[in-house]
């Protein structure tokens, strides 16, 4: 698993860095500034963000509320009485008081890597399925996963685009996507899921594939790019 | 009298030696430096400041094994955004006292 440290005090993050040592967790980056971080993370994917509550200017919680992607959040604190908002937020799975104990170090480490595998077993449960059932017209029609080429976000609908043909359905991006395995499918826009299986070729912010030109965002080029297989 | 040690960051250091000097190079140079601004905000009456201040040398505090001037400081760190500067004086001498102890590190 890899991590970042948000906080900004140095000997806050040095700590945790020695900490980090002592498991099997990669320190990726740190940052003294919350905003600093968050400018990493909208172009970067970590698994892990210690996070420092009581910041200067831009708290943790600020930083929670403005995050895109959610991934995992260990709160680090001098004070306990944050504790019961702490837990208000999904991403946040544990709680540490400063100064940081070993044994109490190891133990979220221990209580992060379970999530992981829960969410890894559910993952697979989806990936194994070739196929998916969709509402259309009242009527349930399976769609082959691997013949879907992109997905469009419509208003309340979106439109699945397969080589054969078209489906408008009623459902949002967020929900197909967690229908869809992961290692192929991918999100490159607000407005778009593509299949990176099915790309013909990539040029400057657009993605093509058959005869569909899907725009790139910026935040998500280069999560698209680490997950070609490039030369 | 509470007096400050590195005991916490030898147990934590795992017997790396480089971590443990890193960890006082950092308490040698930036202790000074946050106590000298939090004596300035309190000269000129920024409470609301010193408070901060307070909030971010009290890490230092606790990881030099003080658990009663950690809880000083807490509570000091609550009053004085209201004006009680009653305990500032006696929290002073604590950071004096962290002052000397790195010196001699």
């Amino acid at each position: 698993m890899n991590c970042i440290i948000v906080d900004d005090d140095a000997t806050a993050r040095l700590v945790i860095k020695q900490l980090c040592k002592q498991t099997e967790l990669l320190v990726k980056e740190e940052f003294s500034s919350a905003i600093d971080a968050i400018k990493y993370l909208n172009s970067n994917t970590v698994e892990i963000v210690f996070l420092d509550i009581h910041m200067p200017t831009f708290s943790g919680f600020d930083f929670i509320k403005t995050l895109k992607t959610s991934p995992k959040i260990i709160l680090t604190t001098s004070d306990k009485e944050f504790a019961l908002e702490a837990f208000e937020y999904d991403s946040v799975v544990d709680y540490l008081l400063k100064p940081i104990k070993l044994n109490r170090f190891l133990k979220s480490i221990e209580k992060l890597s379970k999530i992981k595998n829960k969410t890894n077993k559910e993952n697979l449960k989806t990936e194994n399925q070739d196929y998916i059932f969709v509402n259309v017209d009242k009527r349930l029609i399976k769609i082959n996963i691997p013949e879907i080429l992109l997905i469009e976000a419509k208003g309340d609908y979106i439109n699945i685009k397969t080589e054969k043909k078209n489906f408008i359905v009623h459902s949002t991006l967020k929900k197909v996507d967690k229908k869809l395995p992961s290692n192929t499918f991918m999100r490159i826009h607000r407005s778009y899921i593509i299949n990176t299986d099915k790309i013909i070729d990539i040029q400057d912010n657009s993605v093509l594939i058959q005869k569909h030109v899907i725009p790139i965002s910026r935040s998500h080029k280069s999560a698209l790019i680490e997950k070609l297989n490039l030369l | 009298m509470e007096t400050p040690n590195l005991n916490y960051v030898r147990e934590i250091s795992g017997g790396d030696k480089d971590f443990e000097a890193s960890m006082l190079s950092i308490l040698k140079a930036e202790f000074p430096l946050e106590f000298l601004t939090l004596k300035k905000n309190f000269e000129n009456n920024n409470f609301e400041q010193v408070s901060l201040d307070i909030h971010k040398i009290k890490h230092k505090i606790s990881m030099l094994g003080m658990k009663k001037s950690f809880e000083l400081a807490s509570e000091l760190e609550r009053n004085i955004k209201n004006g009680d500067l009653e305990q500032y004086n006696k929290f002073v001498d604590v950071l004096n006292r962290i002052n000397v102890y790195l010196n001699t590190k």
